[in-house]
Order: C-alpha cells, then sequence, then structure tokens
C-alpha cells in the first residue's frame, strides 16, 4: 500500500467514524443515567431529513444542523414521555421511536428523495493538515468534524470531572439511592435522553449535510443499530468510544483497502463487513459477563418512578 | 406535571385489551389531524387508506396475502417475546428463508414432484431458523446481546439477498435485471381460489396459530418460556433449562419467519427479487405487542397491519401520498399502544380535581 | 421525661395515608438535645413512614413537626440535611462505582467542595470518632459495615443535631454492633440527639434512655427500655398475639441426611462471596441454623446446596446426599432426591410476582404425578394442589388466581414454604424464611418447620436473625467471609459465641464436624 492510499483511509476513516461517534457520544451519556434507547437510528433519520430539507430549503448549511439536532431532541422527548413518564418497557419504547422514525423520516422525505446540494466542504487548517498521513485525517475535514471533536471532548470532561458527571453515574447505578439523597431522577434521565436524541440528530445531520449531501430513505443504513454496539465494545467508557468510532468507520470503508490490495470481492458482500464487525465485537465483549456487569450501569434499562 | 399517576396494584385486565384498541383510535385520530395539516380531506383519506382496499373480494385476497407473512412472523415473535428475548431479526430470517428456498427452486425448476414445493418450503423453513439459531447460539454461546446480533444479521441477510439475485441466483435469460428465474410450477404455492392471489400458505399459517396457541397456552413448555421471560432467576431456582429454552424459542421464531419468506417467493412472487419483504419482519414486531403476545389478539393486529400496507398502497395511487404512510402508522400504533399501556398498571389522575391523594379501597392494596 | 429545654424534634398527630393502608396515625413523638430515642416496632409497624416523614422523603397528610421549637416543613431530605438531620438508612443509599470522597460530596452537594477537597474532612472525622476509612476507596470494595461508616461519616460532616439510624445493627455482628454504640454515645454526650429504630429489644435497652413504641401505625406506648421486661416490650410492638414466648423442644436428630464436605467454589464475581472448605452435616428429624450477617456467603451457598450454581461433575461429592454424590445435578433432579428450598427473596426468586398462586404452585411442584402429562399441563390437578396449599397453611388470598405478588409478605411466604412441604421433602433449605414478616406469620412458619421436622425430614435454616435460629434450630453454625463455623448443638452454645463465630472468630481444623459413623 501506498502513502497516498493509506493516507485516504485514514481520512475517510475519520469521515465514517464520525456519525458513530456521535451517536454513540449521545448514548452512552444516556445509558450512563440508566436508560437504554434503542430509537437512535430512528432520531438519525429524522434528523437527517430535516436538517437537509431546512438546509436545502434555507440556502444555509448550519441551519440545517441546528434544525438536524432539533428534530432529533423532539423525537427523544417522545421516548422520554412514553419510557420514563408513563414507564414503558424501555426495549418496545426504542424500537416504537427507530419504525416510527423511519417511517416519519420517509414520509417527510419522499419529495426531496435524490436532489442535489452542496454540503460542508473539508477546510484544511494551513501547516498542520500537510503533515504526513494524520495531517489529512485530523486537520483536512470539514467543520462538522471538528465540532465532533470537542463535543468528544466536552462529554469526556463532563463524564470524568465534573460533579454533573457524578449524578449521572449515581442516577444510572442507583436510582433509589440517588433520589433518596434529593437528586431529580427523572430530570436527569430526561436531559440525558434529550442530549442523546440532539447527538443522533446532529449525526444524521452530518450524514445528509456533510458525508453525502442528499437525501435518501434509509440512509443511515443501521449506523444506529451499531453505535448501540459500540457503547457496549466500549464498556461505557467514553475513550473507547472514540476508539470504537473509528475503527468501525474503518471496517466500513474496507472496500477502498480492498481496491488497494486489488482484490475483486463482490459490493454486497464488502458491504456487510460492519454488521459482521459488529457481531465479532459483541462476541468478543460480551463473552465475559462478569465485566460487563462491572461496567454497565446497574439499573440500565429499568423503569423507575419515583416514591415507590 | 398535571397528569399524575397512580398505581392500581394489580394490574387491569379490562385495559390490558382496551388498551390496543384506545391505540388505534388515537392512531386514526392523529392520522386525521396529519392528513388535515397536509392539506388533504381527512376522512375521504382515512377512507382510502382503511375502507377502499376492502371494496371487493379481490381486496380481501390481497388482504390475506399480506396478512400472511405478517401473521407467521408475529406469531414467531410471541413464542420469543414470551421468553423476553428480543429477536428484532424476523425481517432477517424471513429473507433468509425465502434465499434459501429459492437456491433450492431454481434448480429444480423441471421438477413435476409436489415433492419440490414440500422441500423448497421445509429449506426455507430451515433457512430461517439456522439464521434465527446463529443469534441463539451467540447469546447462549456467548452472551452477545440478541437485540443487537439480530439487526446486525438483518443487514446481513438484505446484503446476502442482494448478492444472490446480483451474483448466483440471477436469471441468465433475465436481461441483467437483479431478480432469479421464475419458479416451476411444481414448486409454486396453489391459489386458493383461482384468479385471486391467496394461496396455500393460508393452510400453514392456520396451522401455525394453533401450533403456537396450544405451545403458548397448554404446554408445560411455553410455561417454562414465560417463566423465563417473567423472572430469570425463578426459573433457574427450579432448574429450567434456559439455554434450551432460548434455542427452541428462537429456532421456533426463525423457522416461522422463515417459512413466511419461502411462501411469499414460492406463493404470490414466484420468483427471488430484492423486495421480497416490504419490511413484514419489522411489521410483525408491533403486531406481536399490539396482540398482546397473544396467538389470537395477533390475528387481529396482523389483519389490521395489512391493511395498512395495502392502504399505502392505495393512498399512493389514489391520493398521491408517499407509501411510506404505512410505516408511519405502524410507528405510530406502537407507540400510541406503549403510552396506552401505563393504563394497565396506573390509573391517570388529572392534579386539577385531585390535590389530595384519594383513600382507596384496602382491596387495592399495594403488595407488601 | 422532664421538658427541662426545648425539644430538638417533636412531632404533633403525624398521619401518613397510603392507598390501602394507614401508615401513620396521629403520633406524637419528642427527643431531647443528647437523648439517644428508640422507636420500636416489628416490620410494617409504620416505622420507616415515620422517619421518611421526619427527614423529608415523604409529606405527612396531617399533624406538624416543630425542630428546635419552630413550626417546620420538611420538604426534601436537601433541606432536612440543612437543619442537621442525617439519616442513615438500612438498605444504604450508597453508590459502589463511586468512591467514598465522591458518594460524600454527591450528598453533600455542590456547595461542601470537589470530592478532592473533603478528602482531609473526611479523614479528620473517621478518626475523631473512630471508625477508620479511607477516602479514595471504591464503595464496593469496602465491607458492610465499612459502608454503614461511610454512611454515618456522611452524616457527621456536617453540624448535625439529630442522627436517625433504621436497623442499624441489622447488619453487624454483634462485636461491631458495640463499637457502633461507642460512637453513637460519644455523639449523644456532644450533644446531638440520637433516633435508634430496631426491634432489637437488648439493644435497644443497652443504648437507649427512652423509647416510643409504634403498633399498626400508631404510638402504642412510651417507655423507659431499661426498666421494661422483653415480654413487656414485646406486647406493646405486637399485642397479645400468640407464638410471642413460643419454646419448642430441641431434637437429636438421626441418621445423616445432606452431607457437605469440603466444599469450596471461587466466586468469580468481584462483589460475591467464595467459599472455602465448608463441612456441614443435616440430619433426619433435626433443624440447622446457619447464622451470619448478610453478604457472608449465604447467596453463594445456597446457590450450590440447591443447585441454581453446580459444581462440575468431577467435585460432586463435595455434597451428598443419603451417600449420592450430587453437586453437578440441576435443582430438579436435586428436588427427586428429595430436597425442596426456600429461597431469601420471595419475589422474583421464590415466585415469580405476576403469575397467579396456581401457576406459582406448577412451578416448583410439576414433577408431582399428573400436573403435567404428555408436556400439557392439567389445569384442574394445578389449581387443585394451590388450593390444598391455601388450606392447609392458612395463606389468605382471594383464590387460587391471585398473581403473587399482590400478596402480603407474610402470607406470600406461608404459601411458598407451603408449597414445599406438601410436596413431602426429605430436605428442606429455607433461607430467612421469616424476613419481613408479621409476627403471627412468622409463628406459624415456625410451627411448620418444626411439625416438618417431627415428621422426619431434615431442616436447614439460614437466617440472620439470631433469636430466631436460637429459637427454632437444634444444631448451629456461623458463616463469616465463606467460611462456616463448627456446628454445636443450640442447647449448649450462646448468642455471644455464635456472635463471635459471625465474626469469623473460630477454627475449623481441630474440631471434627461429625463423630457420627459414614
Amino acid at each position: 500500500m501506498d502513502m497516498d492510499l493509506l493516507t485516504n483511509i485514514f481520512y475517510a476513516m475519520i469521515r465514517t467514524g464520525t456519525p458513530l461517534l456521535l451517536v454513540a457520544l449521545g448514548e452512552l451519556v444516556c445509558e450512563k443515567t440508566g436508560v437504554l434507547n434503542l430509537g437512535q437510528e430512528g432520531m438519525m433519520l429524522f434528523g437527517a431529513v430535516i436538517g437537509f430539507i431546512v438546509a436545502f430549503a434555507s440556502g444555509n448549511l448550519w441551519l440545517g444542523v441546528l434544525f438536524a439536532c432539533l428534530a432529533g431532541v423532539l423525537l427523544s422527548l417522545l421516548f422520554a414521555m412514553v419510557a420514563l413518564g408513563f414507564n414503558a418497557n424501555q426495549v418496545a419504547t426504542g424500537l416504537a421511536l427507530t419504525i416510527f422514525g423511519v417511517g416519519l423520516s420517509s414520509f417527510v422525505g419522499a419529495s426531496w428523495v435524490g436532489k442535489p446540494l452542496a454540503g460542508f466542504e473539508p477546510i484544511a487548517i494551513p501547516l498542520l493538515s500537510e503533515i504526513p498521513v494524520i495531517g489529512r485525517m485530523l486537520f483536512a475535514q470539514d467543520l462538522l468534524v471538528y465540532l465532533s471533536f470537542a463535543l468528544f471532548a466536552l462529554v469526556a470532561w463532563v463524564l470524568l470531572k465534573s460533579r454533573i458527571g457524578l449524578i449521572i453515574q449515581a442516577v444510572g447505578e442507583n436510582p433509589n439511592a440517588a433520589s433518596a439523597m434529593g437528586l431529580p431522577v427523572l430530570r436527569v434521565r430526561t436531559l440525558a435522553v434529550m442530549f442523546g436524541g440532539g447527538m443522533a440528530g446532529l449525526a444524521g445531520g452530518y450524514m445528509s449535510l456533510a458525508y453525502t449531501p442528499m437525501w435518501a430513505e434509509n440512509m443511515t443504513a443501521g449506523r444506529g443499530w451499531i453505535a448501540l454496539a459500540l457503547v457496549v465494545f466500549a464498556s461505557w467508557r467514553v475513550s473507547r468510544v472514540l476508539l470504537g468510532a473509528y475503527l468501525f468507520g474503518l471496517a466500513s470503508i474496507l472496500h477502498l483497502v480492498a481496491q488497494g490490495l486489488g482484490l475483486a470481492i463482490p459490493g454486497n458482500l464488502l458491504a456487510m463487513l460492519p454488521y459482521v464487525a459488529t457481531i465479532l465485537v459483541l462476541v468478543l465483549l460480551s463473552r465475559d459477563a462478569i465485566r460487563t456487569r462491572l461496567y454497565a450501569p446497574v439499573s440500565l434499562g429499568q423503569p423507575w418512578q419515583p416514591g415507590h | 406535571m398535571l397528569l399524575s399517576l397512580q398505581p392500581r396494584g394489580e394490574a387491569s385486565r379490562a385495559m390490558l385489551w382496551f388498551s390496543p384498541l384506545l391505540a388505534a383510535l388515537l392512531t386514526l385520530l392523529s392520522g386525521a389531524l396529519l392528513f388535515a395539516l397536509l392539506g388533504h380531506p381527512p376522512l375521504e383519506t382515512l377512507k382510502v387508506l382503511l375502507i377502499d382496499p376492502l371494496g371487493d373480494l379481490y381486496g380481501v385476497s390481497e388482504l390475506l396475502v399480506k396478512a400472511l407473512p405478517i401473521l407467521l412472523c408475529a406469531l414467531g415473535l410471541a413464542v420469543v417475546y414470551n421468553a423476553r428475548i428480543w429477536n428484532i431479526g424476523a425481517e432477517g430470517q424471513l429473507l433468509i428463508g425465502a434465499l434459501a428456498g429459492s437456491a433450492l427452486a431454481v434448480n429444480i425448476i423441471d421438477w413435476d414432484s409436489r415433492w419440490a414445493l414440500v422441500l423448497t418450503l421445509l429449506l426455507g423453513t430451515l433457512g430461517g431458523a439456522a439464521w434465527a439459531g446463529l443469534c441463539a447460539w451467540l447469546k447462549t454461546a456467548f452472551n452477545a446481546n440478541e437485540i443487537l446480533t439480530s439487526i446486525m444479521l438483518n443487514y446481513i441477510a438484505l446484503n446476502l439477498l442482494l448478492f444472490a439475485v446480483h451474483g448466483p441466483l440471477k436469471d441468465p435469460e433475465g436481461f441483467n435485471f437483479p431478480e432469479s428465474a421464475m419458479f416451476g410450477d411444481a414448486t409454486r404455492l396453489p391459489e386458493l381460489i383461482e384468479g385471486l392471489r391467496v394461496h396455500g400458505g393460508f393452510y400453514f399459517a392456520l396451522l401455525a396459530l394453533v401450533v403456537v396457541w396450544v405451545l403458548l397456552q397448554k404446554s408445560f413448555l411455553g410455561f417454562q418460556i414465560k417463566v423465563l421471560g417473567l423472572d430469570k432467576r425463578a426459573a433457574g431456582f427450579v432448574g429450567f433449562r434456559d439455554k434450551k429454552l432460548v434455542w427452541i424459542a428462537l429456532l421456533i421464531s426463525g423457522g416461522l419467519a422463515g417459512l413466511a419468506g419461502v411462501a411469499e417467493v414460492a406463493g404470490p412472487i414466484g420468483q427471488l427479487v430484492p423486495q421480497v419483504s416490504p419490511g413484514y419482519g419489522y411489521a410483525a414486531i408491533t403486531v406481536a405487542f399490539l396482540g398482546r403476545l397473544n396467538p389470537i389478539g395477533i390475528v387481529f393486529a396482523s389483519l389490521l397491519m395489512a391493511l395498512l400496507y395495502l392502504g399505502g398502497e392505495n393512498a399512493q395511487m389514489a391520493a398521491n401520498l408517499p407509501q411510506s404512510i404505512t410505516q408511519l402508522f405502524q410507528g405510530m400504533v406502537l407507540f400510541f399502544l406503549l403510552a396506552c399501556d401505563v393504563l394497565i398498571l396506573y390509573r391517570p389522575r388529572l392534579k386539577l380535581w385531585a390535590r389530595k391523594p384519594a383513600l382507596v379501597s384496602a382491596k387495592e392494596a399495594p403488595a407488601t | 421525661m422532664p421538658e427541662s429545654q426545648t425539644a430538638h424534634l417533636k412531632l404533633c398527630g403525624i398521619t401518613k395515608q397510603y392507598p390501602g393502608c394507614l401508615a401513620n396515625d396521629r403520633i406524637d413523638l419528642s427527643i431531647q438535645p443528647g437523648e439517644i430515642h428508640a422507636l420500636l416496632g416489628e416490620n410494617g409497624a409504620g416505622k420507616s413512614t415515620l422517619m421518611k416523614i421526619i427527614y423529608g422523603v415523604t409529606q405527612p397528610d396531617a399533624g406538624e413537626i416543630h425542630w428546635q421549637g419552630e413550626r417546620v416543613t420538611m420538604r426534601d431530605p436537601a433541606q432536612a440535611r440543612e437543619r442537621g438531620i442525617g439519616m442513615v438508612f438500612q438498605h444504604f443509599s450508597l453508590f459502589e462505582t463511586l468512591s467514598v470522597a465522591e458518594n460524600i460530596a454527591l450528598a453533600l452537594g455542590a456547595k461542601a467542595g470537589t470530592p478532592k477537597q473533603l478528602e482531609p474532612k473526611i479523614r479528620e472525622v473517621s478518626q475523631r470518632y473512630g471508625m477508620p476509612l479511607e477516602p479514595q476507596r471504591l464503595v464496593h470494595s469496602l465491607s458492610i459495615g465499612e459502608r454503614q461508616r461511610v454512611e454515618i461519616i456522611r452524616c457527621l460532616m456536617q453540624d448535625i443535631r439529630l442522627l436517625i439510624l433504621d436497623e442499624p445493627t441489622s447488619v453487624l455482628t454483634p462485636q461491631e454492633a458495640d463499637e457502633l454504640f461507642v460512637t453513637l454515645r460519644r455523639l449523644a454526650a456532644e450533644g446531638c440527639s440520637i433516633l435508634f429504630i430496631s426491634h432489637k429489644l437488648n439493644e435497644v435497652r443497652a443504648l437507649c434512655q427512652s423509647a416510643t413504641v409504634l403498633r399498626a401505625g400508631r404510638v402504642s406506648g412510651e417507655c423507659v427500655p431499661a426498666e421494661c421486661s422483653d415480654l413487656e416490650l414485646a406486647r406493646l410492638m405486637v399485642g397479645d398475639a400468640e407464638g410471642l414466648e413460643a419454646e419448642y423442644p430441641k431434637s437429636e436428630g438421626r441418621a445423616p441426611f445432606l452431607r457437605v464436605e469440603r466444599l469450596s467454589w471461587h466466586n468469580a464475581d468481584p462483589f460475591g462471596v467464595s467459599l472455602e472448605e465448608v463441612d456441614l452435616e443435616v440430619r433426619a428429624g433435626e433443624i440447622v441454623g446457619i447464622a451470619g450477617v448478610a453478604g457472608n456467603g449465604q447467596d453463594e451457598l445456597l446457590a450450590l446446596l440447591s443447585g441454581e450454581q453446580r459444581l462440575p461433575a468431577a467435585q460432586a461429592m463435595h455434597i451428598r446426599i443419603l451417600g449420592d454424590d450430587v453437586a453437578h445435578l440441576r435443582p430438579d433432579a436435586r428436588r427427586r432426591h428429595g430436597m425442596a428450598f426456600v429461597p431469601a427473596e420471595r419475589l422474583g426468586h421464590g415466585a415469580v410476582p405476576s403469575m397467579s398462586l396456581a401457576d406459582n404452585g406448577l412451578l416448583t411442584a410439576y414433577q408431582q404425578t399428573g400436573m403435567v402429562e404428555q408436556g400439557m399441563i392439567r389445569r384442574g390437578k394445578v389449581r387443585a394442589f394451590a388450593e390444598q396449599v391455601i388450606q392447609r397453611f392458612a395463606v389468605k388470598t382471594p383464590d387460587a388466581q391471585t398473581p403473587a405478588a399482590s400478596l402480603s409478605g407474610g402470607n406470600l411466604q406461608k404459601f411458598i414454604l407451603g408449597r414445599e412441604i406438601l410436596q413431602q421433602p426429605k430436605l428442606l433449605i429455607a433461607a430467612h424464611p421469616t424476613w419481613g414478616v408479621d409476627v403471627g406469620a412468622a409463628a406459624a412458619i415456625h410451627r411448620a418447620l418444626i411439625e416438618l421436622r417431627d415428621a422426619g425430614a431434615a431442616i436447614l435454616v439460614i437466617s440472620e436473625d439470631l433469636e430466631e435460629l436460637f429459637q427454632i434450630s437444634d444444631r448451629i453454625a456461623a458463616l463469616s467471609d465463606g467460611r462456616l463455623s463448627p456446628q454445636r448443638a443450640t442447647a449448649s452454645t450462646c448468642p455471644v459465641e455464635v456472635g463471635r463465630w459471625m465474626a469469623g472468630q473460630f477454627d475449623t481444623s481441630d474440631t471434627p464436624v461429625s463423630t457420627s459413623a459414614a
């Protein structure tokens, strides 16, 4: 493999990993408070279609990004109402959110399929972007990728260093004790779900405004689900979410590698790779149930209502 | 919050069945509102969506054609979901069933024997079961979360199917369309009524209905599956073989989905095409919940869902609405169902009327 | 008690209604500065509700709270803490994945400082009150006694005027409890009031100057504990319920039925306990009691005995029934050997909460002939079995179709125990059989166990309640950190000795377990 190919692969790895990183960071925060939201795929798609429509209609990409986030938050509030407010099964509610989000996005976006849009362009940072291999990977990306770096730093700081991080950890481990201590469990969880929704919407917006600037039905192709696996892969640790997102990004662009190596493998088989990789990762990481128990938020997925 | 929830103490049986009806009603209302907002006459559009498709015998036949795969998948899901194994993979299991059946069918186009159909259906069923068996293996041997593995297997199944119709199973005389050759007549499920598309798969669905009903309502195996789902520790305490139960439940579920898939290609479609399923496997999830994981409830729910599919097609032609309205309604009805289910365990109270918690009779005291 | 100074806390007519039960009915209570005041009452008497009201967790429907002479409302725990009220819960409100300092910082609020800033003060307070504690340790690595210290120190970090302790000694060995009392007396001497919630009469008498007794939500009496006999106090707590003074004749037991020999098991779970060389013998016609503070290997021992945790076939001989190796068998196979089990948790382990009593009967009794035929459930027989249990053991329930979760603890326990007894087991293993059960049901359960013993069954009871074990068991031992003490005839030992065993002070090597011929 020559240098150029390597540079390209690393560059594409970050681009492909970015939407995964964004969703997974949101879901990580959400799961840390004990809420399992399987609706990521639905929120992403809705974010993607709304972001696209707003950007297309207004001609302003950032307005599109903003509305993509808001769209994700809006759907997440539905989840919060049913799963947190009404105490419904979180698995079923998350599934409902995905089914609903897929339908809603197709419905809303029906007349926008295939329209062209000038999306976010890479912006190279002078000097830094000229470093061999990693220069292009880290310093010649579009603004949303830079934003994802910042959001990663923010989430990492909040979870690991701040009092909010302690509260999130406490609520996720033992909502009863947290509530007895006077922490507003449902409010913390609702905010976390909303943050997850915003991040998923943003990830969707990244897909339709930067990664492939257009709208197509189901364009996220399971990335919301892969992000859920990624949080398991990361054992709920933020630094490993970053690592995992880019590893999965790499798995999704293996066709580039295959081309580079001169292999002729049918596209449909290569397209399976990220999904196969997800399963492999789940197998490798879940085998040790004790380990999962050590890191998984104790109350994950369990309905909770105050005062019973 | 204006609305406050009071625990009933005991699940309300009436609400258990009232909630799906309420959810359906709320979905209709929201649908009407949505149509009005989009500038379509609401009642007219609902009629186009839900009543017009059933205008004639052909419509009823089409309803059954669409209901069959949904029913088969949902019956299987009722079994796994009773064990609280969240198999989201009915779609993939259906596709693999279609693929496995087709792999045989295109090679025996010339057969006259009825065995052609039997073997094709069997292979399809086994294919679906094997695909679900993968989930069971990953779960029992590696503790891998079945929600994620089954959904990943859906994407893999779809890509396998696409690979097959673009490659090994592509009809050599098909003008390079990504489709298999048409199956031989001996491999096709016969039409039940001349000229209508409703086919022999109907009998299989009836059979599956009876088997699943007996399994869940009457058999000790079904009892064990339910205990495993409700209370894993209690199941372990009495020594039920949890791994075996996971395998059995998933194999049944996958087998039924596989049968649904192969019955589609051997029935109405007659060949393997990329669009074997317009999301029947996902629709079955909604149907299973809407039918309360009860075989009889699921029959009604799958008819409703099939109607939504038909209506979606009709709405596209007659009212120029996107066909995805089907999925939109699917999501809505499931959401409303989950929201209405709060009424089973809780009594809603508007804080406006009841500032102080009302005294509840001792009969309804919560568990202590 | 003379009202020489303003009471720290004074409650007047506190009333709290829950759906279906009047938890507190016009309760009056007052505590002076520096007073150690006991709140006595059995399970369900309304103690927990009352202290939650004092601590602001719940609001009373009627009544007044006076704090240092002023009428106040306790909106939430934060407000209670601001006023100098601290509380140590029975089920600790600690976060296992956080460190001691992080836990304390979280409870004290943002103003108190970061975990790092709090560390010196935590060290200082813990030393001053004789409760050594390392602030940086993660809570899940602490023993239960140490966790309780975290809770107490968390309260002492502030200017504390009233400390409420909910059944604090239930998780301690008798010796640890004595150490706790030293700390509490020192606190009281500094002027802090203490509200000590308990149902253990001897402790209350040793520690408290005054007591308020609750029964069924009402104050049934106030007294100076040191001047009252056990029986007087117990009468106040439970009224004239029978079984208060029940004494059962001890039994010798006959041939060994269950033999556990050098049973060791490594627990891969870092939060769990590993068992070391456990030797145990239960004979037909006797009750063996196993004492111990929770978390010393009881759950693990029970899982190994019931078959929920199996050993590889090569180690099958570590548990034997009448000479048959069974340690590798599943629970259903062990039941075929005549074993029956009553687990510690009734709901979610011993019974499926949302299933009917009939189905819960089927759950363990399905191997009884006739309930399942050719894979199909015979509903009539299932219902008949449940109805028989309900009748024989006086289970209060509308019918056999009632979900297990809607029964009271005592009634469900009677059903579960009856379900096992009707299967005519040769060995019954019961964990905490009367935990959280009212006195009447507890007496009924004890009588049923004695009756089963007298019918010739071998019985093993694991319990945290020493009093109960001395009452019903013929021989007794204690678990401590995964090791089992020698077993001794109950009549020839005393609570102090068993207390020492609970603290791990025993030597198994020089006391042969069994003298009977193999």
